[in-house]
Formats: structure tokens, sequence, C-alpha cells
């Protein structure tokens, strides 16, 4: 008769318990050490010195200062950025055109360079050793050690990240609804916000969310054109910088703190987006 | 190498896949697991290949109870209704890959391996094609390297999960054929897996039809098709149509009346029944007077050398269709009668 | 609509299509890209090619430069290692096992990308100073982890992991079970299957893994300057070279340096899309 196996055999596609439970604790203990215990670091160092301590870093008028002005930035590159990545991605999805490819590369350009060359570059171009740089102070026009020079270093970075959210997305959605609507007679303006946007609409948060929080924590490219004026060009992960080189700890880390908390609202939202609409923005993650 | 399958059981996840199937595979026999979607016959090959695990029951190879023994001890020849060829392996790696993962004592040396390879090629008629990778293949190519690679370990089993599934239909054909050779000519043990009733009534010398994770009936090509055991395996295999008949004092009634067909002696005497037939095996009865089945023609269709005829017997009231084969130069126009009578048929007891 | 643009025999930008919007769209990006980015590339490259050879070399051949561009290579070089190894582990992890909490360590992979690299080298120096939490444990086994080379592979590792993971996770999720269970039925054990059969098909997403993380670490500035004691010689990174000699108004030495960087960033890209390329090309699938 029928009788029960008395020895359990492992599925042929797992790995046996020891190996499964090593490689469970080496995953966990490396992101334990290299990127958890950072995050942890930054709040607590923070309040190392009591809640007063904390609250009192944000009393001081330039750090309030430089939390303006990574607002101001944010708030200017971050929408230019995004009909930029909507621009491209609806060049680059809906049409077939010749050098298609090397647009597509050129977008991501940004990513491979060094954040201090994305500075170096408008250091160059309107620095005092430049063509423009003689004209512009001529014209009394700051653009270097200055909001615009902040902003220009900002948009460098930060631009990639809609577009190329964008782009697989709308690629693996095609036309078809597109020519659809054209068809029953809708005009292009109308064809794109009530057909393509609402189709796009989560994959293009998610890719500003992520332009958002670069555009408000680049500290390498800003650091080159801002020229560190405090209360005027610091941002804040320069001011942090500043603090920290002052041995100011816990003031550095208070501001950290509300940067690493948006980072953290950054992800929430992020996976939040994914568990309910991760069909919707898969293609952006296949890149 | 014999294979014996006694009341295997298999849930996933408290729903049972397989009810208490037993099964015996004589040595060199070429068999067909044919059935629908979900009914157990790819859960079946994968017990028998050590894949899965049984819930009860134990599988025997030869006299050897190979229950306990992990996928890689049971040295079966597996091939996957995808192929699973390693993509960044060339035709020769995929083929040697068996033996080069042999521990180093039971491994043969490398000359023996690329003659073994070059050999299987062979068979396969796939000399020349060493260096390519399974990406540079067609369908059909794919198809014979992973029977190729799984025969390479001299499994004392080929198992075959929808060998021709994922082929366009020309392929199939002709990869069907030369599998039936293949077969003949090695004498392997083989059990393939198949949805397709026409490949496996083709290919197999036995056919073992399932449902619901139960075997209906196991015999050759003729048993299954000419003497079907079951309504099942009357219904899905060929095409047939069913009546809701009574039967009384040994004769076949439909809706109360007498449609001039018997019950065989020793079959059901009294009471409900089904009645299955092949619309091939009906005569159209001319006598007006001759108790018969009478339908009204809705639609009728030529095919190939005969005219198949879709009737309703049922009436307005309770339609009831059944399609029945006849002759070219009968009056089938829509709309029009036809008596007919079941020449064979089965009757089975409600 | 490809017969058609051959069969009319002339050459055209694009092929027809109803959408409309391909010139507006295309001209923004175009016109956009050019302004924020490929100008400003060009003055740098302009810049460069305005240097003599001899200056260009004098400045490449100066020792602290050497050393400044070797460390930048070496860490990035080191930590790209290091996130090879232990990212294969986070995402076959994440991809494999069902535990509690795997959404939890899934988001956590991408908090380097959401994290301001100025926060995060505050709370590495924070951690793996001597004095810190990590560094304190570090000390006593003989390492020091901070204000030299080592601590420069922390950020660096710390930065790249995600760009390994997110690569590679895809690719490690799109295994058919198939392919393990024929290597199992061909009777490799689980060792063999794992070596021999899944990760070579996993090579090229590897590399592609590899060449990003060391091409970011190569141009990382933020996170390593507060960890890495920037000594010249032996802990200071190219990208602060370029700081430190456009803060001396060197802007020849800042441009030569820059110039070299960015030709390696060109030749990560143009190694990832061979590798990508290549792949596609024979097992029909890219990275």
């Amino acid at each position: 008769m029928a009788h029960k196996s008395s020895r359990r055999l492992r599925s042929p596609t797992t790995e046996a318990p020891a190996a499964r439970y090593t490689l469970m604790a080496l995953a966990f203990l490396f992101l334990t050490l290299f990127l958890l215990l950072p995050l942890v670091a930054v709040f607590i160092e923070a309040f190392r010195k009591g809640t007063a301590e904390f609250l009192a870093a944000f009393g001081d008028p330039d750090t309030l200062a430089a939390i303006r002005l990574t607002l101001l930035v944010a708030v200017i590159a971050v929408p230019l950025n995004l009909v930029f990545g909507v621009a491209a991605a609806w060049a680059i999805a809906k049409f077939e055109f010749k050098g298609k490819a090397f647009l597509t590369t050129l977008i991501d350009l940004p990513f491979s360079v060094s954040p201090v060359i994305s500075g170096l570059v408008y250091v160059l171009l309107f620095g005092a050793g430049s063509v423009l740089g003689p004209w512009l102070k001529s014209h009394g026009i700051e653009i270097l050690f200055a909001v615009p020079g902040i902003v220009l270093a900002t948009i460098f970075v930060t631009f990639p990240f809609v577009a190329r959210e964008l782009i697989p997305l709308m690629q693996e959605q095609g036309t078809g609804d597109e020519e659809a609507a054209l068809s029953l007679g809708a005009s292009g303006w109308q064809t794109f916000w009530y057909v393509t946007l609402p189709n796009i609409k989560w994959g293009l948060l998610y890719g500003v969310l992520l332009c958002n929080a670069r555009a408000m924590g680049e500290f390498g490219a800003v650091s080159v054109v801002s020229g560190h004026i405090r209360g005027l060009t610091n941002t804040m992960p320069l001011h942090v910088e500043i603090l920290y080189n002052e041995y100011n700890f816990v003031a550095a880390f208070a501001v950290a703190s509300l940067l690493a908390a948006l980072a953290l609202v950054t992800l929430i939202v992020k996976t939040a987006l994914e568990l309910h609409y991760g069909a919707e923005i898969a293609a952006g993650r296949k890149h | 190498m014999d294979v014996s399958v006694k009341n295997l059981r298999k849930e996933f996840d408290r729903y049972p896949a397989l009810h208490d199937v037993s099964l015996d595979i004589r040595s060199g026999e070429l068999i067909a697991l044919l059935g629908p979607s979900g009914s157990g016959k790819t859960t079946l090959l994968r017990l028998i290949a050590g894949l899965e695990q049984p819930t009860l029951g134990s599988i025997h190879f030869g006299d050897e109870d190979a229950s306990h023994k992990t996928v890689q001890e049971r040295n079966i020849g597996f091939v996957f209704q995808h192929y699973a060829l390693f993509r960044h392996m060339t035709v020769a790696d995929n083929i040697a890959f068996g033996l080069t993962v042999r521990p180093r004592g039971e491994r043969p040396p490398k000359a023996e391996i690329r003659r073994r390879v070059s050999e299987l090629l062979e068979m396969v008629q796939l000399s020349g094609l060493e260096k390519r990778y399974p990406n540079q293949l067609s369908g059909g190519q794919r198809q014979r390297v992973a029977l190729a690679r799984a025969m390479a370990i001299e499994p004392r089993v080929l198992l075959l999960d929808e060998p021709f599934g994922a082929l366009d239909a020309k392929v199939r054909k002709e990869l069907r054929r030369w599998l039936r050779e293949f077969h003949d000519r090695t004498g392997h043990t083989t059990v393939f897996v198949t949805h397709d009733q026409e490949e496996a009534l083709e290919l197999a010398d036995r056919v073992v039809v399932m449902s619901q994770g139960k075997i209906e009936q196991v015999g050759s090509s003729d048993d299954v098709y000419d003497r079907p055991n079951s309504p099942f395996v009357f219904s899905f295999i060929g095409d047939s149509a069913s009546v809701p008949v009574s039967i009384v004092d040994g004769s076949v009634r439909f809706r109360g009346d007498e449609i001039g067909v018997a019950a065989p002696e020793g079959d059901i005497v009294s009471g409900e029944a089904t009645l299955f037939f092949r619309p091939q095996d009906v005569a159209v009865v001319t006598d007006p007077s001759a108790p018969a089945l009478e339908g009204r023609v809705v639609t009728s269709r030529r095919l190939a050398g005969t005219r198949i005829a879709d009737l309703d017997i049922g009436g307005a009231d309770d339609p009831l269709h059944v399609e029945i084969e006849v002759p070219l130069d009968a009056q089938a126009a829509n709309g029009t009668s036809i008596r007919f009578r079941p020449l064979r048929f089965k009757l089975f007891a409600k | 609509m490809t017969t058609t643009a051959a069969a009319s025999g002339r050459w055209r930008l694009r092929q027809p299509s109803v959408i409309p919007g391909f010139g507006l769209t295309l001209g923004f990006s175009l016109a956009y890209l050019t302004l924020i980015i490929l100008i400003p590339l060009a003055g740098l490259v302009w810049r460069s090619a305005s240097l003599s050879g001899a200056e260009f070399l004098g400045i490449l051949s100066d020792p602290r430069t050497v050393n400044a561009l070797k460390v930048s290579f070496g860490t990035a070089f080191i930590a790209a290692i290091v996130n090879v190894v232990f990212g294969v582990i986070v995402a076959w992890v994440i991809v494999r096992y069902e535990f509690p909490g795997r959404r939890i360590v899934d988001a956590v992979v991408d908090l380097p990308f959401a994290l301001p690299t100025a926060v995060a080298g505050i709370a590495l120096a924070a951690l793996y100073a001597p004095n810190g939490w990590i560094g304190q444990i570090l000390n006593v086994v003989g390492i020091k982890a901070a204000f030299n080379p080592t601590g420069i592979v922390i950020a660096l590792v710390f930065i790249g992991l995600p760009f390994v993971v997110r690569t590679v996770q895809p690719v490690m999720e799109e295994i058919d079970s198939e392919i393990e269970e024929a290597a199992a039925t061909l009777g490799a054990n689980r060792f063999q299957t794992v070596f021999r059969v899944l990760l070579p098909g996993l090579a090229p997403a590897i590399l592609t893994g590899f060449a990003l993380a060391f091409a970011r670490g190569v141009g990382e500035y933020g996170s390593v300057i507060f960890i890495a004691g920037n000594i010249p010689y032996v802990s200071e990174i190219a990208p602060l070279l370029i700081v430190i000699r456009l803060e001396e108004f060197s802007y020849g030495a800042a441009t030569a340096i820059a110039t070299i960087m960015l030709a390696l960033s060109f030749a990560m890209l143009l190694v990832i899309n061979l590798i990508q390329a290549w792949s596609r090309r024979r097992y029909g699938h890219g990275a």
C-alpha cells in the first residue's frame, strides 16, 4: 500500500537550508553595516545631545537660508527636467527616427559624469577665464557663485531622471492608444492630457520623486559652483559640510537628518508606488 | 527499464493534483500521457523524474524503489517544454554538460566526451552545429539538442514534457515522425506528455488518458478510440455526440420514443443513461415508419470527402445539438429533417 | 512603414506617423540637451584642447595627480569587486527567498540612490572613524577603516551597491526554473547548477553592474571626502584634486584631470554598450 515518504527530498531549485541561511545572514549583515547603520547614525548623532540642541540647529538663520535655497533650487530644476523628460520620452517612444539610440545615450550622459565635473563645466563656461566671463561681469550678471549657477548644476545632474523612467514605460505602451484617440477626433494636446498622461502618471511621479531627491541632495556639482557663501549660496548639503568641518556635529547631523528624512520619504513613496502600481512603472525598472 | 508507479498522490498546498494513480510502464515502451490542462499529466511526469516529491505512494525503476532518490540520482533524461537549453553554452557544451558535472572518478576523459557529443549530434542530425549557441538555432533544432543532451547521460528512462508544444504545425509533424523512428532505433523507455490527441494516438504504443488528477483509461490508440471506457474518454478523444436516453427492457428511448437501438446484451437493462456515438458511425434512415432519431438541420458544412450536419434533435422548446456525418448526396439543406440511427455506440449509466 | 520609407527611396529623418508633436518635442529636447549638457561639456573639451600637449602631460605626470588618479581608480575597482560579490548575494536573497520584511530589504537597497552623498559621507565617517561604533571594534583587531584608502572603499561600496543589485536583479528574476531543473536532471548538484549554469548566464548583467559601480565610484565626491582623510598622495581622490585646483584658480590642471576622468566615463559607457550588444547577439537578451 501507499506509504508516507520518510526522507524529505529538497526541491532541485533551492539551496540546502544551511546555504540559504548563510547567504541571508551575509546579505543582512552587509546591508546593515553599509546601508542601515549609516542611516540610523544620522538620527542618533542628531539627537545625541537631546531634542533642544537638535531644534536649536534650526534657529540659526544660515541654516534656514540653506533650507530655503535648497527648496528654491528644487522648485526650479525639477519642473524644467519634468517638461524635458516628458518631451524627450514622447519623441523617443512614439517615433522612429535616425539617431534615436544616440540621443538616448546622450540623455544618460550626466549619470556617467562625476558631479565635480558637472560643476566644473559651468565654471569653465561662466568663470573669470572663460569667453563669457568678462562679458557677464561687465553686464553685472552673476551666474557662478550665485543662485543661477547652483540651479544650472542641479539641472545638469538631475537631467536624466524623469526621461529615463518614462522612455521604457512609454515604449512598452506603444502608440495604439494615441492613434485610437486621434482617430476619434482628439487633438494632439487632448490626446496627451486624456490618454497618454493617465497612462504614465505613476511612472512620472516616480521619476519626479527621484529627480527631486537628487536635486535637494546634490553636493559635488553644487559645491564647485556655489562659492560657499553662508546665508546666500549654501544649500543644505553644503551647509552640512560647513557645520561638520566646524566640528558642530549636532547641527551638521540635525540638518543631515532632514535630508535623510526626505530620502526615507522618497523610498517609502517609491516602494508604495511599486507595490500598488508595479505593472504601470515596471518598464522603468528594467533599465 | 520498467517503470511502475504505485498509488501516487500529490497535493500542492492541500489541493490534490493527483489522486491515487498507479501505472506500469514496460521496458522499451513509448507512452503518452494525454489529458486537458490541469489533468495532472505533467505532475505525474515530474514525479517520475523526481522534480517533485509525492505526498503518498511510490515509484519503482525496475525492482528498485526510486521514491527516495533525488532527481540527480534517478538518472533520467528529461526534455523540457521550452527546451531549457543553457544559453551561454554552445550546443556541444550543452550536450556534454551531464558528463562534465560527474564526479572526477566517473567522468569520462575529455576526448571521450567529445566523441560522445559528436555521436549524439549525428544521431539527432545536427552535425556541424557544435559551436552554435541555442539562440542561433531554430525551434526544431533546439528541441533535438535538448534531446541529445538528455540522451548523453544514458538515462534509464526518457521523459518529455509537451515535446512539440512550442513548434509550428509543420515542424511538429516532421519531428513527431522523427521521434518515433528515434525511439525505435534506441529502444528507450519513453514517456511523453501531450494535450494533443492526434500526437498521442499517432506516436504512442499506449496512451494514458488523464482527467482531474486520475487515470481514466490506459490502452492502445485503438483501445482508447474504439473502446473508450468512460464518458470523459469518449468525448475527449475524437469527435462525438452524446444524447441523454432512458432504457426500458433493453430498448433505448429518447424522450420516451424508441430510436431503433437496443442496449447490448449484458449492458444496462433499464434506467437513465447517456448514449455516445461518433459522427461517422451513423446510418441515415429513409423509411419514415422505422424508429430513429430525428433532427432538423441547423447548418451543414463540407469537410474534405464528407458532409457534417449539425442537427437539432430536441426541438424548439429544448434544443439538443448533435453532429453527424451524412452522405454527400443526402438532402441536408438547412431546415430539412434528417432521420438517423447510431450504428456503433456506447451507453454509460447516469 | 518601413516599406513605404524604402519605396519612396529617399532619406528621411523619421518614419511617417499620425502622432503629432514630433517637431515640438524633439526640438525642445535637443535644444535643452544642447544648452544644459552639450555646450558645457563641449566647453570642457575645448578648454582641454587649448592646453598644449606639454602642459597636459606636465599636469598629468605631476605625482600628486598620478596618485589621485591611482587612488580613485584603485579604490573604485576594489569597491566594485566587493559590490559584485555582495550585490549578487543580496539580489539572490531578495529574488529567491521568502522571508518577512523582504520588501523592506528590497527598498533599503535604493538608499544610496536617495540619501544625499554628503549625508552618507558624514554618517559613514561617524561610524567608521576610530572612535565610531564600527571603527572602535575594527580598531581592536588593528584595522583602521577611516581617513585612509580603506575609508574610501567603504564609501564607494555604499554608493555602488544599488548599481549592481538593480542590474542583476531583473535578469535573475527572469531565470526560468526549467533551467535549474534541467541541470539537476543531468546530474548536476546545486553547487554546480549555481556556478556553472546560473551565474555564467548572469555574467553580462554582472559585468554591466560592475562597470556602472566602477564608473560611479571613480567620479564620486560627496560621500568620500569626509571619510577619506584627504591626505595628498595617499587618500586624495581625483575629484577632490579638481576642486582643490579650482580653488587655486589652476583651471588648466582641473580641466586636464577632468578630461582624463571624462574619457574614462565614455570608455565605460562604450564597454557597457558593447557588453549588452554582445550579450544580445550571442544569448538573445540584453544584460
